[in-house]
């Protein structure tokens, strides 16, 4: 690979067990600004345990973390927004009995002069951002228990990408989503690229890796088969990795 | 005060259908929600229920009567208080069992001070005795609730006997100061006839107020209005039971030894026929209404409120969104201490003594009305107004058996047989809006 200076995230030697079972096992994975690297592997391979390690939710047992080329401590999600890493959970983390608006600022909420939650504010801004994911969104009055699986994932999108991050989690984003919106969502990817942010992609469709990603990291069974360049191999040898866990020769 | 919680959420579905009945169209338009409206038709059962009873086996009903609901509006407050902080600690998942001992905990702390120990430095009778013991009990009650809040985030100690942290006492310390017993009610601890007026044409003020700010605020904000007639209606039936409250509680004279009493301090004349003094409001009620206010406030407007719903919905989701969850639990349980202290204040100035059975199985009675106004044991659902409203139901029931001479233990098993129903309704109400 080309040297292109030092990476937005680097994740090193990452390593984080559930009692017994290695969940994570010593797993080096980096990510460059403007780059989209997707995290591919078997259910249970641990690549949303990894990712959680980043997004504070877990703490790693062993491994660092380097932003920027700077060692960072994420000791919980408040600590991972200040790095500005915005994460959408694979089971979205929304609070059920709040509406979408509720939700989208959660833990950040528009607050008056007086510091009191401006309800009104937010709603006009969740609608302005939900236009862009999801024209279709109406129900901006109900508590999120009452949307469909993929107005549900909208939000959590909208959630992520509504505060300028610079480092975006997108755990199976498009699993719940209709043809049109996952369209909606691979156009919002590329111009969020185009932004110069660094996404990490949890994606199990090959066809969208291939189109959507520049690198791809395979996983089995908590350790890293390896990372290879999009453009340089075919579906078919992303299949091998994963169900196989083996590099292809041609790039290994 | 009644339905700006509700509706300002839940409201604003849109325009009528074609097909909906009349109830359908009221609830709409009026935007009342039908838990609430249940409540009130449950409350008003008992209070018919009992006074039928009363007249028909007894020879007279003696509950709807100005000197009944008084007492009765007295007796709720202590209950009332606890219950708005009960409502955040279930709204997040937990439960607190040992406000009934942390009350009469408060109660004895604040008994000693101004018993044994203000006295000695200030002298008896000093103003400031009252006010020092209340902040005292107030500031008991807050850090022993933060303790527990803290044991149960941070040592994961579910539920702790606050019972153990007594000294065992059994004295009674009597008499409290006497300032401190006008905040437990009683003639003199009651805004009299003038004083309720105030507080009934403020309240009044107060909801044609909210009636015409919401209706502007949504006319702002291109949200959907409410018919002018549902606002007409609102406007009449809320001022209409606030009047009707006042005129309740002025029509209850003062007992003839106490305005003797009073005549005789004061140098009246008694004229032919007695002197007729109103009660007024409580005191006791007036904190609990202020309570229910801030409360309301509390859980709608700010950022504390919103994160304990948020805690309720999805605890995981509310960490990962970086609210500190642990601290929440603190502050929360500090803050049902808080209210535990100040409930403390209102039983001991109207028992006029204090012992550390006070408060005894009083955990039962405030989960219970929390529960039955509307908080959802499965967490994430809960109003304070409902809280206030599930008090007054336990209490009526509570005073109806006193009144109609079922014995204590009939009392409890009629008080536990409600929390069961309470219980199941919710888990029905759950099962069918899910
Ligand atoms: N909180 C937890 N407690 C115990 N075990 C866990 C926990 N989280 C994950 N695991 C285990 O760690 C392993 C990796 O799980 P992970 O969720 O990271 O898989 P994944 O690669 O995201 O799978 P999927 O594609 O199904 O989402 C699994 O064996 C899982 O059972
Ligand atoms: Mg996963």
């Amino acid at each position: 690979m080309t040297d292109r200076g030092t990476p937005l995230v680097e994740m090193r030697d990452i390593s984080i067990a559930f009692g017994g079972i290695k969940a994570v096992d010593h797993v080096t994975i980096d990510l460059f600004p403007g780059e989209v690297v997707g995290l591919l592997g078997h259910n249970g391979a641990g690549k949303s345990t990894l990712i959680k390690c980043l997004s504070g939710a877990y703490h790693a047992d062993a491994g660092d973390i380097f932003i920027n080329g700077e060692k960072a401590v994420i000791a919980n999600p408040r600590d991972a927004r200040d790095y500005n890493i915005e994460t959408i959970y694979q089971t979205l983390a929304l609070a059920d009995n709040l509406d979408a608006a509720s939700n989208l600022f959660l833990g950040r909420e528009l607050v008056t002069p007086m510091g009191l939650v401006d309800d009104v504010r937010m709603e006009a801004e969740a609608r302005k951002i939900m236009a862009r994911l999801n024209p279709n969104f109406r129900k901006f009055k109900v508590p999120v228990s009452a949307l469909s699986g993929g107005q549900r994932q909208s939000v959590a999108i909208a959630r992520a990408v509504y505060f300028n991050a610079r480092i975006l989690i997108m755990d199976e984003p498009t699993a719940a989503l209709g043809p049109h919106e996952t369209q909606m969502v691979a156009e919002l990817i590329e111009e969020l690229k185009r932004q110069g942010l660094g996404i990490f992609l949890i994606e199990h469709d090959i066809h969208n890796v291939m189109k959507l990603c520049d690198r791809a990291s395979v996983m089995k069974n908590g350790q890293l088969v390896g990372t290879v360049n999009v453009n340089e191999v075919t579906d078919d040898d992303i299949l091998g990795m994963i169900i196989l866990g083996k590099t292809p020769e041609k790039v290994a | 005060m009644t339905q700006s919680t509700t509706s300002d959420k839940a409201g604003a579905s849109g325009a009528a259908s074609p097909h909906e009945g009349p109830v359908t169209r009221f609830l709409r338009a009026t935007e009342l929600d039908t838990r609430l409206i249940g409540m009130i038709g449950a409350l008003l059962l008992i209070w018919i229920g009992f006074h039928a009873y009363g007249y028909f086996v007894n020879g007279f009903g003696a509950f709807l009567t100005p000197r009944n609901l008084w007492n009765l509006s007295v007796q709720t407050s202590s209950i009332g208080i606890m219950a708005t902080g009960m409502v955040l600690v279930i709204v997040t998942r937990h439960i607190d069992l040992s406000v009934g001992s942390i009350l009469g905990f408060c109660a004895i702390v604040m008994g000693m001070m101004q018993v044994y120990v203000l006295p000695k430095y200030l002298g008896l009778g000093h103003p400031l005795i009252w006010i020092i013991a209340v902040l005292s009990g107030l500031a008991i009650g807050t850090l022993v609730g933060a303790f527990h809040g803290w044991l149960i985030a941070y040592r994961g100690l579910l539920v702790w006997r606050g019972a153990a942290f007594l000294v065992a006492r059994g004295e009674t310390i009597s008499p409290v100061d006497s300032t401190f017993a006008l905040l437990g009610g009683g003639p003199y601890g009651a805004v009299g006839a003038t004083g309720s007026w105030i507080v009934g044409l403020l309240a009044c003020a107060g909801i044609v107020f909210m009636i015409f700010h919401g209706r502007s605020q949504r006319r702002k904000f291109e949200f959907p209005l409410r018919p002018v007639w549902a606002e007409v209606f609102l406007g009449i039936v809320g001022c209409g039971i606030v009047i009707g409250a006042v005129l309740l509680v002025n029509a209850y004279p003062w007992p003839k030894g106490i305005v003797k009493q009073y005549a005789e301090r004061n140098a009246i004349d008694i004229p032919e026929g007695g002197l007729f003094i109103s009660h007024g409001f409580a005191i006791p009620v007036l904190i609990l209404i202020g309570v229910g206010i801030v409360m309301t406030f509390l859980m709608t407007r700010t950022r504390f409120g919103r994160y304990v719903f948020a805690i309720g919905g999805n605890p995981e989701a509310a960490e990962l969104a970086g609210i500190n969850t642990r601290w929440m639990t603190v502050k929360i349980f500090a803050l049902m201490g808080f209210l535990t202290g100040l409930s403390s204040v209102v039983a001991s100035a109207r028992l006029n003594s204090a012992t550390n059975a006070l408060g005894t199985l009083d955990e039962l009675y405030v989960i219970a009305s929390a529960v039955i106004g509307g908080t959802s044991l499965g967490g994430g659902i809960g109003t304070i107004y409902g809280a206030i409203i599930g008090a007054l139901v336990m209490q009526s029931l509570q005073t109806g058996m006193v009144l109609i001479g079922f014995d204590a233990a009939i009392q409890q098993v009629v008080v536990g047989s409600v929390l069961v129903l309470a219980v199941y309704l919710d888990k029905l109400y759950r099962s069918t809006s899910k």
